[in-house]
């Protein structure tokens, strides 16, 4: 394994999060849109028809820039990318090629695993094209749905320098963050708003030159990319120590068979025929617009993790696994600001909540509980009503759908703390007769009992007993 | 002739606005004419009789009100059929649109319908504005009113041989290297080509996007002036249209030259110009000096770059402006194809003509990989010079007169198998495009066979009213423009 190192770059498609189109006015959010429902004369490419550019588009691709360290150029070109494709409106794309918006800059990669930092070639404005639908209607015939076309994409571009399927899948889940983060893009790999290309070649340890380089296509999850990453590096492995050579292809990741497939050759690669769209003037953004973009960046992930640990006292761990997540960190802040101890909240996030997230394979936005309720939960812990246990019983209640009105939950399940010291001190006596052998060694000196009759009388109130009190009476008769 | 189609827009406009005629009975004038005299001459595609008769009644009402009328309230006019019409056929001369209907009007058709102009149909074209004799017509040539043996020239042919003919008083046309101003030069006709985003293109099928732009036709100088003052001005949907006002320019039409410099460039009166062009353009340079107009010599150095730099730059941005017509959406789609390569190719092969395919093959040539820095990126570095060369002239002299065409109107068939002596029909115009300013062709004289002789005016960047007013200038000092062709 040693002898051959992997030299892995990404090309990632991040679809922008503009209201209208990169260029012309149609919605650019497609949601349940029925085909060909958001188009107009511009983006389906009719004869006569010319692009204008989103200026909301370029503010996002600045954005990014900025956030990441690029040099954003204040001259940019758009250029053609010539093709036919049924899904292509105008037989061309429109694209930036040699005078990208964007260059330089880097994804720096903090995790548990890693701390590192991957350089970037580039990143540049597109328009997306549409796609061609084969499941409808009639079977022999494919129809195309050109909704997608002119979409506004940036496309960023890595240098080479990831060695492992892990540091792909890392750099492309803080990428993802950022951009999700800036609020730019969805950031949703399976509904297509962010995709992802890989190059991948080999070579021996120590050699400078690359290998000859394939290329990854259809890589829809963080899973398939490091999966698909693996299978290729393995690959291509056995392909030279076969005696073969690598050649130069696209191929496509296969999600259910696990491996990737030969789709297109050198040989069948296009000429794309760039140059520069003469129906659009260079991009010119100037530093006035560029400070404007600036003053609007938000606090990116690692930053407000570092604020977390400063201002909430939290650890850098729990706030580092908190801010992976834009939409976790913003949960976290607000069930503070609602008087949740941080501490608390933290342990709750990560513990519970991310547990439940997990388990129903669901992003933040789904969870029923709102940042209020947990903070009402923990406040009720705090105050005694519930105990701990309680809590975690009615916060998997909410989850579960049965409503977030915690008092009325409490009510009805009959969880209300019980801190009648009449009640608990029967329970108490109850203990004590039924279990002589532990008084005896409790009494002996081997204080370490006391945890067992508490357990005792949690059991027998079903734990609802306030634990504190249980303690405080326990010890009081067993002296 | 019926009468009132010898009249020009600016007299129809003033009988209209008097309430003398109505627009209903002009436009049922017009179409009367076009549907007897058209037949000879092949210059309308397409007729539409019942929208202009809809449009000429509201025309009437707006009028009726007295208010809010234009140049062009009421008034019958035709269009290149490279505009894009909303509801009415539009097929740029071409099988592969025989049956498009645009879905939207352009941004110049917009304004003309705003403006209350009332249009009576399609004109016919070289097909994708591609040739300079209006043969290449997917529907048949258009003949030269003057004599129906010629060419009235192209790719504007209809919209010039309409005007001389009085099949419409004004007309619109486009000229990517000359397609305005060679058919107003032969069909003795006024036209003008403004500045590269003077006018929006949003709308006008596109053939190279860094030359096209939209250019009137008229029978005079005012009312060309006119026409280009209704369709002129930014676009927020045309990214490369000027930001700068527009003038009014019929009204700043003075007449007056004096003090003018007018600059001759020795470079356009070479080998293989015809005596009797280049006679009648020198005479007519003689007469804007009698005018107080300075006329000097002027030296345009990189001219004899033009033809092959336009050459490889119209052709590559045409074969990307026409992959979008692959079978798929509208338009000519291929019925038999099996795959999608063959439905794209043969689409294309049974939808383009013998001119445009040649184009797109050598657009795509050149900007092919390996190819691109040896022949187009050498193409864009002749254009700056060669606009380095009008920036500098234009330091001397105001306006630069030249030819428009090495020779008068040319026979039906005459280049037709000839592209390379057909493309240098252009040579004078071409610059023009590639240097984005306004040129203007008017009559300057006549042929001993009678045939019109057109002169071309160029002007700085925007300066359409200068160039505008020197052509008034000319045309009231001469009565070239009066000349007619003579009716069978």
């Amino acid at each position: 394994m040693a002898r051959y190192e992997a030299v892995i770059g990404l090309e990632v498609h991040a679809q922008l999060a503009t209201r209208s189109k990169m260029f012309c006015a149609c919605a650019s959010n497609l949601k349940d849109a029925p085909p060909n429902t958001t188009v107009c004369p511009v983006c389906t490419g009719h004869p006569g028809t010319l692009p204008t550019v989103n200026a909301g588009a370029v503010e996002m691709a600045i954005k990014v820039g900025l956030a990441l360290g690029c040099k954003i150029h204040a001259r940019s070109i758009f250029a053609r990318k010539n093709y036919f494709y049924p899904d292509l409106p105008k037989g061309y794309q429109i694209s930036q090629y040699e005078s990208p918006l964007c260059t330089g800059g880097s994804v720096k990669v903090k995790t548990k695993r890693t701390d590192s930092e991957f350089p970037l070639i580039r990143i540049h404005l597109e328009e997306d094209a549409g796609k061609l639908m084969h499941d409808y209607g009639h079977p022999e015939k494919s129809h195309v749905d050109f909704n997608r076309c002119g979409v506004p994409l940036i496309e960023i571009v890595s240098g080479p320098d990831m060695r492992s399927p892990g540091e792909a899948g890392d750099y492309l889940r803080t990428l993802r963050n950022v951009l999700v983060y800036l609020g730019v893009c969805e950031g949703n790999l399976q509904e297509g708003n962010f995709r992802c290309d890989a190059n991948i070649s080999i070579r021996p340890v120590g050699q400078r030159e690359f290998g000859t380089r394939a290329e990854m296509k259809n890589l829809n999850s963080f899973k398939a990319v490091e999966r698909a990453v693996a299978y290729e590096i393995e690959r291509q492995i056995k392909v030279v120590d076969g005696g073969g050579k690598v050649v130069q292809e696209t191929r496509l990741w296969n999600d259910a068979a696990g491996r990737t497939e030969s789709m297109r050759s050198k040989e069948e690669a296009h000429d794309y025929r760039y140059f520069p769209d003469p129906d659009l003037m260079p991009l010119t953004v100037d530093e006035k617009w560029i400070g404007r973009v600036r003053a609007t960046l938000p606090e990116l992930a690692h930053a407000k993790a570092m604020r977390f640990t400063r201002d909430y006292g939290i650890t850098e761990a729990d706030a580092l696994i908190m801010t992976e997540d834009k939409r976790l960190a913003d949960y976290f802040e607000e069930t503070a600001a609602c008087g949740a101890p941080p501490k608390k909240a933290a342990n709750w996030i990560i513990s519970e909540l991310l547990r439940e997230l997990k388990e129903s394979e669901e992003g933040i936005a789904a969870c029923p509980i709102g940042p209020e309720k947990l903070a009402e939960l923990i406040g009720l812990i705090e105050d005694g009503t519930i105990s701990g246990k309680t809590a975690k019983t009615i916060f998997a209640a909410m989850y579960r759908g049965e409503g977030v009105d915690i008092r009325g939950l409490i009510e009805s399940k009959n969880l209300q703390q019980n801190t009648d010291s009449k009640i608990i001190e029967k329970h108490i006596d109850d203990a004590i007769a039924a279990n002589p052998k532990q008084l005896e060694q409790y009494r002996s000196g081997k204080k370490a009992v006391l945890g067992f009759f508490v357990g005792q009388i949690m059991k027998a109130t079903e734990g609802t007993a306030n634990p504190e009190l249980v303690n405080e009476l326990l010890k009081r008769k067993l002296k | 002739m019926r009468e009132l189609c010898k009249k020009g827009l600016a007299q129809l406009a003033e009988l209209l606005k008097g309430r003398k005629i109505s627009s209903v009975e002009l436009t049922r004038e017009y179409l009367a004419e076009i549907e007897e005299r058209d037949p000879s001459i092949n210059s309308f595609v397409t007729l539409c009789p019942e929208a202009a008769m809809e449009a000429a009644k509201a025309a009437d009402a707006r009028l009726a009100r007295g208010e809010g009328a234009t140049a062009l309230t009421g008034v019958p006019i035709a269009i290149k059929d490279i505009f894009v019409t909303k509801g009415v056929r539009t097929t740029c001369c071409s099988r592969i649109l025989e049956n498009y209907v645009p879905p939207y009007d352009g941004t110049v058709v917009a304004k003309l319908k705003a403006s209350g102009a009332v249009m009576t149909g399609k004109l016919s074209m070289d097909e994708f504005a591609m040739g300079s004799s209006n043969e290449f017509s997917a529907f048949g040539p258009v003949k030269n009113p003057w004599d129906r043996s010629l060419t009235p020239g192209g790719s504007s042919g209809g919209s010039a041989a309409a005007v001389a003919a009085g099949l419409t008083p004004v007309s619109l046309g486009t000229d990517t290297g000359g397609s305005v101003r060679q058919p107003a030069a032969f069909c003795g006709v006024v036209g003008l080509k403004p500045t590269y985003g003077r006018i929006s293109r949003y709308g006008i099928i596109a053939f190279a996007s860094s030359l096209d732009q939209v250019g009137p036709m008229a029978r005079d100088v005012r009312d060309c002036a006119a026409m280009l003052g209704a369709v002129a001005g930014h676009d927020e949907l045309d990214a490369t249209t000027i930001p700068a006002p527009v003038p009014d320019y019929a009204a700043s039409l003075t007449g007056d030259v004096r003090g003018k410099t007018v600059g001759v460039p020795r470079e356009y009166f070479v080998e293989g110009i015809d005596p009797e062009v280049e006679s009648a353009v020198r005479a007519a340079s003689d007469v804007l000096a009698r005018l107080g107009a300075k006329v000097i010599d002027i030296s345009l150095p990189h001219t004899r770059y033009s033809l092959a730099c336009y050459y490889i730059i119209a052709p590559a941005e045409a074969s990307a402006n026409l992959a979008r017509y692959d079978g798929v959406r509208y338009g000519h789609g291929s019925r038999n194809a099996k795959d999608l390569d063959a439905l794209f190719s043969d689409s294309r092969t049974e939808g383009f003509g013998p001119e445009v395919a040649l184009r797109i093959v050598l657009g795509t040539y050149v900007l092919s990989s390996g190819y691109y820095d040896a022949y187009y990126l050498k193409a864009r570095k002749a254009r700056t010079l060669i606009k380095g060369d009008f920036l500098e002239a234009f330091k001397e002299c105001d306006a630069i007169i030249a030819p428009v065409t090495p020779t008068p109107p040319f026979r039906l068939g005459e280049k037709i198998d000839d592209p390379i002596r057909m493309y240098l029909n252009d040579i004078f115009t071409i610059p023009v495009n590639l240097a984005g300013l306004p040129g203007l062709s008017m009559p300057c004289g006549v042929t001993k066979s009678a045939l019109p002789i057109g002169m071309q005016l160029i002007g700085r960047p925007l300066e359409e009213a200068e160039l505008l007013n020197m052509a008034y200038a000319y045309e009231r000092a001469t009565e070239w423009h009066t000349k007619v062709p003579v009716e069978d």
